[in-house]
C-alpha cells in the first residue's frame, strides 16, 4: 500500500465530533410494544380518537408483517420488545412557552452541535422546530410566518390544534400499512413536524427541523407531514446529528409530502447521525420511508439528501407522479464510511401524462462500506409522454469498499423516455497527486474532488445548507477521503 | 546550485528505472533532458514532484540546499518546485480556477504571504490567460474537464505562470501540440525565463528546442545520462537518433 492510501486512511478514521449524551431526566415508557403501549403513547400526547384507532389499526397490521430483507445490508435481529417506545425531555410545567423556559442543558447541546437556536435561527431566516428526543422543545418565527397563514409547527401541536388537516392527510402518501417500518411508526410515532401552505402563499423562508436522538435504547419514530396547497410553495430542510453510544438505535421515521395543483415543495436533508465507530460498533439504524406524492397538475417535488452518517440507511424518497405534468427530482449524496452500510435511491412513479421525473445519484464510499443505489422508475400506461433521466455515480475510496447498483424500470407506456448514465470511479492517486503537486494539502486536494463530485446535487441545496453540507462532507471524508 | 542530483536510483513496481542519474541545475538555466522511450525520463520528473509509490532506492536530491526527497509532495510544490504534466488529470466538478487559486494561496501562506483577494487574483489569471491565448470560459470550466490534449498542456502551462516557480519540470508538454499551439506554450516558458528561475524540459523531440533554446542538453538512457552538451547535441539527436550515443557509452 502507497503512503497515499495510508494518509487517506488516517483521514478516514477521525473520530465522529458529535458524540456526547446531554444529561437529562426523561420521562419514558419501559421498553416493550403492544397495544397498551400505543394507547398509552396516545393518551399521554391527548390524541382524539381517530388518531388512536389509526394507531391500534397500523400496530395490529405490523403485527402480521416480516421485517424486509431485500436490501444490501446486514445486521443482528432487533429485538422490539426490548425497545422504549416513548421519551420525553421533563419539563417543569408542561411544555415551555419559549426559548428561555427552554433547560439549558438541553440548548448547551444544541450550542455543542454548533447550532444555536436563537442566534443562529434568525441570522438564517430560519425557523428552527427542534424536536428533542420526541418532544418539540422550542419553536420560533411563529409570528412572521403565522401572517403568511403557513402552519409549522411540531405534530403534537398539529393534532390538538388542526386536527382536522391531520385527519384529511395524514397516511395519504405512506398508508399506515405501507411497509414494516412504516407501519411500526404509524402505530408509535411520537412527534414531529407539521406544516401546511395555504393556497397561492409562498412560504417566506426556509423551514428547518434539527432532529437527535438521545435517550438511550429509546427508538425515535417521527412524523413528518407537509401539505403545499394550490400553487403554494415551500422548502424545508431537515438536519441531523446525534450522540455517540455503544448501543445501535432504531430510527423509523415516516415523511409524507403533499402536493397539491401548481404548488412546489423542495425538501432537503442533511444527515449525520452516529454511523458507528471505526470498528463498526454502535450507530444508528436508519429506516426511513419518505414519499411525495404530486397529487395536483404542475406540481413539483425535488428531494436533495445529504446522507454521511448512520450505521445502516436504508431509505428511498420517492414521487408519485400523478397530476398531469407533474415533476419528481432526487438529488443524493450517500457516503457509506468505514462499516457504515448504505442501501439507498429513490423511486419514482408516473401515473399522469408529461409527468417528468430526474434522478442524480452520488455514491461514496470508504473504508470497508457498502454503498448501494436502489431506485425504481416505473411508468404506468396512464402516463403518455412521461420521461425519466437517471445518472448514478459511484466514487470509491481506497482498495475495501464497495458499491452496488440496482436500477430498475418498469415502462408500461410506448411514449416514454427514459435515460440512464452510470458510472463508477476510484478517487484517483493521480488526482490526488496532480492536486499535492500544485502546494495544496491532501485533506485539502480530498475535499476538493469529493465536492466536485458532488457538486450537481450541492447546487439544490438551499444556498445557506450548501455550505454547511460541505462542511459536513468535509468532517465524514476528511476523515474519509474521505 | 537550485538543483542538485546524486547518483538517484528509483524503482517503480519492483523495477529498476534510474540506476544513478547525476544532474546539476543552476539558477538561471534551461535544461532539456532527451531520451528514447523508457528511459526513465518521466520518472525523473516525477520523482523530483514527490511521487509517492516511486520508491527512491539510493543517492540524493538537493534543493535550494535542502534535502528534496525528505519533503512531501505539497511541500516541494510550496517551496518553488512545479511539474508540468505529460497527462494532465481531469477533476470533474472543481473549477479549473478554484484550484488554480487554491494553490496559489497554499504557496503565499507557506510563505508567511497573506491570501490573494478575489479581484486581484481575476486580473492575475486574466493576464496570463491573454498570454496563453485561452479563453475566457476557461475560467468555469472543471479542471481538464473535456479539454483537448492542446488544451490541457496549455493550462499546465497557465498554472505555471501564475505560481511562479523557481524550477519548472515540463514532462513533455510539447507532446500532442500542433505548431501554433506550439509556439504559444513556447512563448509561455519563455516569458518565465529569468536569472532567478530554471527549467527543465523533458522532451522526445528537437523541435521545442527550436522555440525554447535550452543551455544544456542531457541524454537520459537505460536510467542513466549518457552525454550532455549544449543544444548543437539536440540537433545531432535529431539526424542520428539515440543508437550512437548508446554505442558510444558502451565504448566508454
Amino acid at each position: 500500500m502507497s503512503t497515499k492510501t495510508q494518509d487517506v486512511e488516517a483521514l478516514i478514521n477521525q473520530k465522529y465530533r458529535h458524540g456526547f449524551v446531554t444529561d437529562i431526566e426523561s420521562d419514558s415508557l419501559p421498553p416493550g410494544l403492544d397495544e397498551d403501549v400505543v394507547a398509552a403513547i396516545s393518551r399521554k400526547k391527548n390524541e382524539p380518537q381517530f388518531l388512536l384507532d389509526w394507531r391500534l389499526k397500523a400496530f395490529r397490521h405490523w403485527k402480521t408483517m416480516r421485517e424486509p430483507v431485500w436490501a444490501h445490508v446486514h445486521y443482528k435481529p432487533i429485538d422490539y420488545q426490548d425497545i422504549s417506545y416513548y421519551s420525553a425531555p421533563r419539563a417543569p410545567l408542561n411544555a415551555p412557552k419559549s426559548l428561555d423556559e427552554v433547560d439549558p442543558k438541553l440548548l448547551a447541546t444544541y450550542a455543542k452541535l454548533g447550532i444555536p437556536l436563537h442566534e443562529r435561527a434568525k441570522l438564517a431566516g430560519v425557523a428552527v422546530d427542534a424536536v428533542f428526543d420526541s418532544v418539540s422543545v422550542a419553536t420560533t418565527f411563529k409570528d412572521k410566518l403565522g401572517k403568511a397563514g403557513v402552519i409549522f409547527c411540531s405534530f403534537s401541536d398539529a393534532v390538538r390544534d388542526h386536527p382536522h388537516l391531520i385527519e384529511r392527510y395524514l397516511g395519504t402518501v405512506v398508508p399506515a400499512g405501507d411497509n414494516f417500518f412504516a407501519a411500526l411508526n404509524s402505530a408509535v410515532f411520537s412527534d414531529g413536524s407539521f406544516v401546511y401552505v395555504p393556497a397561492g402563499v409562498r412560504c417566506p423562508m426556509e423551514l428547518s427541523t434539527y432532529f437527535r436522538i438521545n435517550a438511550a435504547k429509546t427508538g425515535q419514530f417521527e412524523r413528518t407531514l407537509i401539505v403545499a396547497a394550490e400553487g403554494a410553495s415551500v422548502s424545508y430542510l431537515e438536519g441531523c446529528t446525534a450522540p455517540m453510544r455503544d448501543e445501535n438505535q432504531l430510527h423509523a421515521a415516516v415523511v409524507e409530502l403533499v402536493a397539491l395543483d401548481d404548488a412546489r415543495i423542495k425538501y432537503s436533508t442533511v444527515q449525520n447521525w452516529y454511523p458507528g465507530d471505526e470498528n463498526g460498533l454502535g450507530g444508528i439504524y436508519n429506516f426511513v420511508t419518505k414519499r411525495g406524492e404530486c397529487r395536483g397538475r404542475n406540481s413539483k417535488i425535488s428531494w436533495t439528501q445529504v446522507e454521511t452518517g448512520s450505521a445502516i440507511t436504508w431509505k428511498y424518497p420517492s414521487c408519485v407522479l400523478k397530476g398531469d405534468n407533474s415533476v419528481g427530482e432526487f438529488y443524493s449524496v450517500a457516503v457509506a464510511n468505514n462499516y457504515q452500510q448504505a442501501d439507498t435511491g429513490t423511486k419514482m412513479i408516473h401515473i399522469g401524462r408529461n409527468t417528468k421525473s430526474t434522478i442524480v445519484s452520488k455514491g461514496i464510499s470508504a473504508g470497508h462500506a457498502e454503498n448501494t443505489y436502489r431506485g425504481l422508475v416505473k411508468i404506468l400506461p396512464s402516463a403518455d409522454g412521461a420521461r425519466n433521466f437517471t445518472q448514478c455515480d459511484s466514487l470509491l475510496m481506497g482498495p475495501q469498499c464497495s458499491a452496488h447498483t440496482f436500477p430498475y424500470m418498469e415502462v408500461k407506456n410506448p411514449s416514454a423516455t427514459v435515460e440512464h448514465e452510470a458510472s463508477t470511479s476510484k478517487i484517483g492517486e493521480d488526482q490526488l497527486f496532480y492536486c499535492l503537486q500544485r502546494g495544496i494539502s491532501t485533506e485539502d486536494a480530498v475535499n476538493m474532488i469529493v465536492s466536485g463530485f458532488c457538486k450537481v446535487v450541492f447546487k439544490e441545496l438551499p444556498m445557506e445548507f450548501a455550505v454547511e453540507a460541505q462542511n459536513l462532507l468535509s468532517v465524514s471524508l476528511e476523515g474519509a477521503v474521505g | 546550485m537550485l538543483l542538485k542530483i546524486t547518483d538517484l536510483s528509483v524503482r517503480v513496481a519492483g523495477k529498476d528505472i534510474l540506476k544513478g542519474v547525476n544532474l546539476e541545475v543552476r539558477r538561471g538555466e534551461i535544461h532539456a533532458i532527451m531520451g528514447p522511450n523508457g528511459s526513465g525520463k518521466s520518472t525523473l520528473a516525477q520523482v523530483l514532484a514527490g511521487r509517492a509509490d516511486y520508491e527512491v532506492t539510493g543517492g540524493s536530491v538537493t534543493f535550494e540546499g535542502q534535502d528534496l526527497l525528505a519533503l512531501p509532495a505539497e511541500e516541494r510544490a510550496r517551496a518553488g518546485l512545479f511539474l508540468g504534466f505529460q497527462y494532465p488529470v481531469e477533476i470533474p466538478g472543481v473549477n479549473n480556477v478554484y484550484l488554480l487559486k487554491a494553490a496559489l494561496n497554499a504557496k503565499r501562506k507557506a510563505a508567511g504571504q497573506p491570501e490573494v483577494d478575489a479581484y486581484e487574483f481575476l486580473a492575475l489569471i486574466k493576464q496570463k490567460m491573454r498570454l496563453m491565448q485561452m479563453s475566457e470560459s476557461f475560467l468555469s470550466r472543471g479542471v481538464n474537464e473535456g479539454f483537448s490534449g492542446g488544451e490541457k498542456k496549455r493550462n499546465e502551462v497557465l498554472q505555471m505562470l501564475v505560481l511562479e516557480p523557481t524550477l519548472a519540470i515540463l514532462d513533455e508538454t510539447d507532446s500532442g501540440l500542433d505548431i501554433d499551439a506550439l509556439k504559444v506554450v513556447s512563448m509561455g516558458v519563455n516569458s518565465l525565463r529569468d536569472p532567478n528561475r530554471a527549467v527543465v524540459l523533458v522532451t522526445h523531440y528537437q523541435r521545442l528546442l527550436g522555440y525554447i533554446v535550452p543551455d544544456y542538453v542531457h541524454v537520459l538512457s537505460g536510467g542513466r545520462i549518457l552525454k550532455s552538451g549544449d543544444r548543437s547535441l539536440a540537433l545531432e539527436l535529431e539526424r542520428r537518433g539515440y543508437d550512437w550515443v548508446q554505442q558510444e557509452s558502451k565504448v566508454a
